[in-house]
């Protein structure tokens, strides 16, 4: 189980991060939690640089072989540019989901949203209640999926 | 390669298939005076011989499993026996070779089927009137849609709203959201039916739909049917019956009794059409008289003893195929139907729900059943135990199955129970049939208890084991592109900047 | 008495309901409530069970009320077309192994299906000239709609460019399928040469323009220069007669994004019209938007390599209501008939194909054209099918060409199109011969005198 997330992110509820930078720039991911629960990252829809965004609004879409997740902002703000890597190595944000797997830079709206965000220490609590009420509704400790990349998820109906 | 080449590794400039007619008229010239532009530089397409078509597909052919090898247990699927006379009657030529463009003068047979399959329908449905138009059962829920959707509009009614259950088929809300409508989840109670206090909550008058699958998705008959309904009516939502699973009825209850106002058939699943791999299927969409106007064109009237195509319903959503579905399946289900007659339909039901709770009953001990009652002709297993005390999962254990002679159930669905298997036999397998079966399963479970890695590992004597489709999404190749990129599936090209450059 | 297709015999049913704990099959259905639980009549059903030979006799009494190409001469065409099925076709479509099998979720045990659609979505991938090609769709018409809608999709624009010349009950699926999102199709009218006008496509805010190739008049239209006029953005969606791309230049080449098209003509038979084989390839850049099943080279555990159904999380089962599509099925049996049949006809053979059709076609056109007050509709290129008009009603020429001659002449027009009241629409494959022709051409002289 992992215990501790970077101290110079601030987070929010559906398990994104947002670094800033200068001049009211910042980055934009998901966390490891948030890819550890996805599995194995086949795909990363993310919008066109320029493009602006209110918090909490989707901005893009992670697919697993077998599930998708949308993306929401986690702080109002405009694309300046998308991480031009992500399209033939979605596996980054398995990999390095605060380093090379970084989905977004943006240009900020309004520094108060990201002030009000979570800092790593309250995340981390929310993580833990969240790992302990799945743990409480499923009585189970999600095994990790092996290596191989076999995915067990199916639906088999015409 | 793990088995058959491709076709295009068999080719050899020179081969052909086939000898074509001879050109037997004057060519005019005009060919030669087209601009270059409008004519084809090339085509790729492999040269093999006759030979070599009929080796490479028989070949193929032996890689997959059928039903006519043995059991699938997919629930949800009705995998039934396919009656070979079905197949037979399609390909008369009256049928296999009439023009669908022809005359209605031309077609008097092909509509007098049509005319009288719909009306079977409609009879065992308890419905007014049938479209055989949709090609699927999506393409039939979808078809709904737009008339319920038609319908409130001409009524004025401002209704946006689709309600589903959290166990329906995922075509239910994919349908609903192409028609434009919100769709909101209905949580299930803790028996596996509609939660009635849930849906109370979820309606309004913005509602203009209720889906639900009865028997539903976990097998089970909605207890509350009636309460259900009325109370979807009384907030002035009309109600859908996703009938893919009909075949626990047929004789014994018709979703129109139950206060349904309209429905879908699945002719591949309850009517024995082929599934072939996956389609062509069939939908039929069965409604009460309060959707009729909107039903898609054509329909067949009969005037005068004199059956025609009609497109003069002026509330009509439209056309929703190019011609008249998939009439080859049509020929099918109608022989079938004729086959069993209204005894053999209800025998279905009768010998497909005994066999589930057979199943289900002998499977019990060595599994955990999802919801333990009286099931109708499906039943869902839970494989969290398992997956818990021994690592082996619900897809180990649909793995371990091929091993053994089997297609694996249906799995992971519905998505409300956890490491979900759903069982459906369907009437088609005897006692010793299913006895096989059963006892594969129990040994699977014993191997759990004393080799979890073999069941981990599974399958062992297939063509292929398991495919690594992580990789296989991330860097997706889905054509041909040569022996070499084949042996190592390339890296995806890099990105053309066509449009930009037009 | 049990049924053949039921195995269940009295003896094991009294053995299985002591296994479950019960005393009658009735009981099973208790769960049902009282007033809904009944037994039902059905009109025209037999009470029970039908032999073999009363229904082959009744079958066979409703074929033969059909006049099929079996029987006339057929001119038909209109989006559907007589070509040669051929036998080997029935003989491996109809193996068990492929008509009994399911869908292939589990590849371990299907790759002869995944293999077969992996050829079939190359294939229509090099017919088209296209990058990405799906396992195929209901029908032709359903493929032009979801294309629409993938546009719409794409470029978020919600208006759709159809020309007049596509066929006109595709244009009716189109419309049914927009109009179910509040979407619209606006009509482009064909010029007095049968094309799509470029300059009413130019300049347009919309999400695509959809063309025939041919056309429904059987005209070819330059895609290239149709390109040229649309806006950048809007996609070209194509659709084409697959047994045309033989001989016309690939639609991918002359710019298209999207083509879509009617696969029926190749060896899966007529059927009355169904089942239907929709085709759709797209360039690459949609792959992520394409609707409907794709099958795609994978590795097993071992290394080997062999297929599966892939980027499925476009589709239903996973996005549910945010799915690029409803569909849940493919065309599976009739996209294997139509990879048979481009397989045995091969590069050679679909060149010759069209060759035929085309050179079959002009000689009746031709012929048709040299009787009095019989004129072509469009001066322009075409593939197998032309529209004339007649200097009679064209009603009383088909019915005395079914009539005398055995001949089913051709489709009216006048009904989808004002203005065409005398004109018929004629279509000739490769398998008619020139004495058919001949006939035809006699019948409507005689007729038009």
């Amino acid at each position: 189980m992992k215990s501790h997330f970077p101290e110079q992110l601030r987070y929010t509820k559906d398990h994104e991060w947002v670094e800033l930078l200068e001049d009211n720039h910042a980055r934009v991911g998901i966390t490891d939690y948030a890819q550890e629960q996805l599995g194995d990252i086949v795909f990363v829809e993310v919008p066109e640089p320029e493009t602006e965004f209110e918090q909490g609004d989707t901005f893009g879409v992670v697919e697993s072989v077998k599930a998708v997740s949308d993306l929401y902002m986690p702080v109002g703000g405009k694309v300046l540019e998308v991480n031009p890597d992500l399209e033939d190595q979605p596996e980054l944000v398995n990999q390095a989901p605060y380093g090379d797997g970084w989905m977004l830079e943006i240009e900020l709206t309004d520094t108060d949203e990201y002030e009000n965000l979570m800092g790593a220490e309250e995340y981390e609590e929310y993580v833990q209640s969240e790992r302990d009420s799945k743990e409480d509704e499923a009585d189970d400790d999600d095994e990790e999926d092996d290596d191989r990349g076999f995915k067990d998820d199916e639906d088999d109906r015409d | 390669m793990s088995g058959e080449k491709s076709i295009f590794g068999l080719s050899a400039a020179g081969r052909r298939g086939m000898v074509l007619p001879e050109l037997d008229v004057p060519a005019d010239g005009s060919l030669e005076e087209l601009p270059a532009e409008l004519l084809r530089a090339e085509l790729d397409f492999p040269e093999v011989s006759q030979v070599d078509v009929v080796r490479h597909f028989t070949r193929l052919s032996s890689l997959n499993y059928h039903i006519d090898k043995g059991m699938y247990p997919l629930g949800s699927c009705t995998m039934k026996y396919n009656p070979k006379v079905n197949d037979l009657m399609a390909a008369l030529p009256g049928f296999a070779q009439l023009h669908p463009r022809s005359p209605d003068r031309l077609a008097q047979g092909a509509l007098e089927l049509i005319d009288r399959l719909g009306g079977f329908l409609a009879a065992v449905a308890g419905m007014d009137a049938t479209t055989l138009l949709p090609a699927a059962g999506a393409h039939g829920e979808l078809a709904a849609l737009m008339m319920v959707k038609a319908h409130f509009r001409k009524m004025g009614a401002g209704r946006t709203r689709v309600l589903v259950p959290d166990s329906a088929h995922g075509t239910n809300p994919a349908s609903a959201a192409m028609c434009g409508f919100d769709v909101t989840e209905v949580p299930s109670n803790a028996r596996g039916s509609t939660d009635l206090a849930a849906l109370g909550k979820a309606l309004d008058e913005r509602v203009a739909l209720v889906m639900l699958t009865n028997p539903n998705t976990l097998g089970l008959f909605e207890e509350q049917i009636l309460e259900v309904i009325e109370l979807c009516h009384r907030a002035g939502a009309l109600v859908y019956c996703d009938g893919a699973n009909s075949n626990a009825l047929l004789g014994h209850a018709r979703p129109g009794d139950m206060g349904f106002d309209v429905m879908h058939f699945n002719l591949h699943k309850t009517f024995s059409t082929p599934h072939g791999g996956g389609g062509p299927g069939a939908g039929a969409v069965c409604v009460k008289h309060v959707l009729e106007p909107y039903l898609p064109v054509p329909r067949v009237v009969n005037e005068g003893g004199a059956y025609r195509w009609s497109r003069d319903f002026p509330d009509s959503i439209g056309r929703i195929h190019g011609f008249y579905g998939n009439f080859g399946n049509q020929v099918r289900a109608f022989t079938y139907i004729l086959a069993l007659g209204l005894s053999g339909l209800r025998r279905i039901a009768d010998a497909a729900v005994l066999n589930a709770n057979y199943v289900k009953a002998r499977l019990a001990g060595a599994y955990d059943v999802a919801y333990d009652r009286s099931c109708m002709h499906e039943f869902v297993l839970t494989g969290k135990r398992m997956a818990r005390a021994k690592g082996v999962k619900t897809l180990d254990v649909a793995k371990r199955l091929l091993d053994l002679g089997y297609h694996a159930p249906t799995i992971y669905f519905p998505l409300i129970v956890e490491e979900a298997m759903m069982i459906e036999p369907t009437e088609s397998e005897s006692l010793e049939s299913l006895d096989g079966f059963v006892d594969a399963m129990l040994a699977i479970a014993r191997e759990v208890e004393t080799e979890p890695e073999l069941v981990r590992h599974a399958p062992h004597t297939t063509p292929v084991s398991r495919f690594d489709e992580v990789e296989a999404a991330r860097k997706p190749v889905l054509r041909w592109r040569g022996a070499e990129a084949a042996a190592r599936p390339p890296a995806k090209p890099a990105k053309t900047k066509e449009r930009e450059a037009r | 008495m049990t049924h053949p297709y039921i195995p269940l015999t009295a003896a094991e049913e009294s053995k299985m309901l002591q296994a479950c704990g019960l005393a009658s099959v009735e009981q099973l259905f208790e769960c049902i409530p009282e007033p809904i639980r009944k037994a039902f009549q059905v009109d025209g059903l037999p009470p029970g069970p039908l032999s073999e030979p009363a229904i082959v006799s009744e079958l066979t009494r409703l074929a033969g009320a059909n006049w099929a190409c079996d029987r006339l001469v057929t001119f038909l065409g209109g989006g559907a077309y007589d070509h040669h099925v051929p036998s080997i076709i029935p003989s491996l479509l109809f193996r068990s192994e492929f008509a009994t099998a399911y869908t292939p979720y589990q590849p371990e045990v299907s790759q002869g299906t995944l293999q077969a659609i992996f050829e079939f979505q190359t294939l229509v991938c090099n017919l088209t000239g296209l990058e990405i090609a799906n396992a195929s769709m209901y029908d032709g018409a359903t493929a032009a709609a979801e294309a629409a809608l993938m546009a719409c999709g794409a470029n978020g624009r919600d208006q759709v460019l159809l020309s007049s010349g596509v066929h006109p009950s595709y244009r009716d699926v189109v419309g049914t399928y927009l109009r179910a999102t509040d979407r619209e199709a606006t009509l482009v009218e064909l010029d007095t040469t049968g094309q799509t006008p470029h300059a009413a496509v130019a300049g347009a805010d919309v999400a695509a323009l959809v063309v025939g190739y041919p056309n429904y008049f059987g005209v070819i239209e330059s895609l290239a220069a149709l390109r040229r006029a649309l806006d950048p953005k809007a996609l070209l969606v194509v659709v084409a007669n697959p047994i045309a791309l033989g001989l016309f230049a690939a639609p991918g080449a002359c710019g298209a994004d999207v083509v879509v098209g009617e696969g029926m003509p190749l060896g899966a038979g007529l059927n009355y019209g169904g089942p239907g084989l929709g085709f759709m390839a797209v360039k690459e850049s949609l792959m992520r938007r394409i609707p409907g099943r794709l099958v795609g080279m994978a590795r097993d555990h071992h290394g080997r390599s062999g297929y599966v159904l892939t980027l499925q999380a476009r589709e239903q089962h996973i996005r549910r209501a945010r799915a690029a599509s409803n569909i849940c099925t493919n065309q599976a049996l009739a996209a294997l008939a139509s990879t048979i049949y481009m397989c045995t006809l091969g590069r050679q053979g679909m060149i010759e194909l069209a060759k035929l059709n085309y050179h079959k076609a002009h000689y009746a056109f031709r012929a048709l054209e040299g009787i009095e007050g019989v004129r072509a509709v469009f001066p322009s290129p075409f593939f197998n099918e032309f529209a004339i008009r007649l200097p009679r009603e064209p009603r009383a020429v088909l019915e005395r060409l079914e009539r005398e001659d055995g001949i089913a002449g051709g489709i009216e027009l006048g009904g989808d199109y004002k203005g065409l009241e005398d004109a018929l629409l004629i279509a000739v494959t490769e398998k008619r011969t020139r004495q058919e022709i001949d006939r035809l051409v006699a019948g409507v002289r005689r007729s038009v005198k």
